[in-house]
């Protein structure tokens, strides 16, 4: 089989994977799953960010234990946790997407709870207090004065976050989530002569959507950097 | 205004304040002196409770501002503080940094924040830069727009923390001038300064303090002109002459 037939017979399965036959899945799920574990990571991640700097114990402790936990574990381990303990709590077997998507969203939501924690910490301490002494709650002082200097601090590491949620959609082949690695060694089976052009192909498309998320977040920071000029630094 | 009795406050074993007992009465302007490590700083923070105390009461405008059930947020939105380091927010411009608190917790239409800003600005002299960022400014005009965002909120007391020992020397005398106009529109003021010559010619009344305790107290021509106290005599002789100050230590 050549490179183009290569191409020709499979290009719609790796996109899509068996649908609409079938379920979906391809590079589709593949994004699919990383937006999704994205958009409810990063909520989850700035709340328990801003447990990990609250001033109450009963906030924090737990957070701070769910932290050091995930990370002094390797994700497929969350993974294997969500994929055999989550039907014994729920009663009923989940899907694969489900399983790898909540292993995703708790993964991803610790590591970027610590983003969000070295983001507040890194302002100066004026700024809550100077927020506070002009009448601002707590909460009212991070809304308004703290998380939006934050953000802009946080960006770089929130984007590399990002990008590994993206690659780390991957591990779904594990527990046989036909993402676009799962098909792609599926066609690799199938084949069985073309491993290289197979892998070849599989990897450039990582590549471009990894590297088309980070160009996009420079862009987002290159804006920022023009309408905020940076923070004075006072000793 | 303010009434401070019995105040006493620890760091673990570090004795802060050590019995304070100190009125301010409306109107008034009270410079806080001493060398550093003395508790003027700590002082003049437990005042908008931003450092909390050992024992003592603190009233101001009659409130006993530790009184439980207090709105800590509403009693400090009342009091003007100056920092040492300005802290005006980065992420906002001039104008901005002048209208957030207004708008935020007095619930003031847009508009009438921003005119009132800028009428707070124009009497700081910054009208011009109320479209800079605060990265824009120099040190002392980001001190005269800290002064100017303190007022937005109109409080009938203002509280200076060192508001010129970040600066540069020739930016002193900018800040200096726009407290001293403050003090002749009748503010009550308590600063924590160095500035002598602030101190000989606006306040009512110098306090000198040292090792947490307020030594001496009294007029600026008494303070300058006859101290008492030996520590205070000293205090005034080394900022006189840092040179021997520093050969001696």
């Amino acid at each position: 089989m050549s490179f183009a037939e290569l191409i020709d017979t499979y290009w719609l399965y790796f996109l899509v994977g068996q649908y609409p036959k079938g379920p979906l899945g391809g590079l589709a799920l593949t994004v699919l799953l990383g937006a999704l574990a994205l958009v409810l990571a990063f909520p989850l991640g700035v709340l328990f960010g801003l447990a990990r700097v609250a001033p109450q114990r009963w906030l924090r402790w737990p957070v701070t234990a769910l932290v050091y936990a995930v990370r002094g574990t390797p994700l497929l381990m969350v993974v294997f946790w969500a994929y055999f303990f989550l039907p014994s709590v729920t009663g009923h077997k989940t899907d694969q997407f489900s399983t790898m998507l909540a292993a995703l969203v708790v993964f991803d939501g610790a590591y970027i709870a610590e983003i969000v924690r070295a983001g507040i910490q890194g302002l100066p301490k004026g700024q809550m207090e100077c927020a506070r002494s002009l009448g601002f709650s707590y909460a009212a002082a991070m809304r308004t004065v703290i998380l939006p200097q934050a953000t802009r601090h946080m960006l770089p590491s929130l984007v590399n976050q990002f990008v590994s949620t993206l690659k780390e959609t991957s591990l779904g082949y594990i527990i046989g989530l036909s993402e676009v690695s799962f098909i792609a060694s599926q066609i690799n089976t199938q084949v069985l002569t073309r491993p290289t052009e197979v892998y070849l192909i599989l990897g450039g498309t990582y590549f471009v959507l990894c590297f088309g998320l980070s160009r996009l977040a420079y862009a987002v920071e290159a804006r920022q950097r023009r309408r905020l000029a940076p923070a004075k630094a006072f000793s | 205004m303010i009434e401070i009795q019995n105040v006493n406050k620890w760091y673990g074993k570090y004795h802060a304040l050590v019995d304070v007992n100190e009125t301010v009465a409306r109107g008034e302007v009270v410079v806080v002196c001493g060398p550093s490590g003395s508790g003027k700083s700590t002082l003049i923070r437990t005042l908008n409770r931003l450092e909390p105390i050992g024992s003592g009461r603190i009233r101001i405008g009659g409130q006993d501002i530790h009184a439980p059930g207090l709105d800590v947020n509403r009693f400090r939105a009342g009091i003007g503080f100056v920092f040492q380091q300005f802290n005006l927010f980065p992420h906002l411009n001039v104008l901005d940094n002048c209208t957030l608190a207004p708008i935020h917790l007095r619930r003031m239409a847009p508009a009438e924040a921003r005119e009132q800003a800028m009428a707070l600005l124009q009497r700081v002299g910054l009208a011009h830069k109320a479209a800079a960022f605060p990265s824009e400014l120099s040190g002392g005009q980001q001190q005269r727009v800290a002064i100017a965002r303190a007022l937005a909120m109109k409080p009938p007391l203002m509280l200076f923390d060192e508001p010129t020992s970040a600066l540069d020397p020739e930016m002193v005398g900018e800040v200096l001038l726009v407290m001293r106009d403050l003090a002749r529109d009748g503010m009550t003021m308590v600063c924590v300064t160095h500035e002598m010559g602030f101190a000989r010619e606006v306040a009512d009344r110098v306090l000198f303090m040292d090792r947490g305790a307020v030594l001496e107290r009294g007029t600026p021509e008494e303070f300058f002109g006859r101290p008492r106290h030996p520590r205070a005599k000293q205090f005034l002789s080394d900022i006189r002459t840092p040179f021997a100050a520093a050969l001696r230590a």
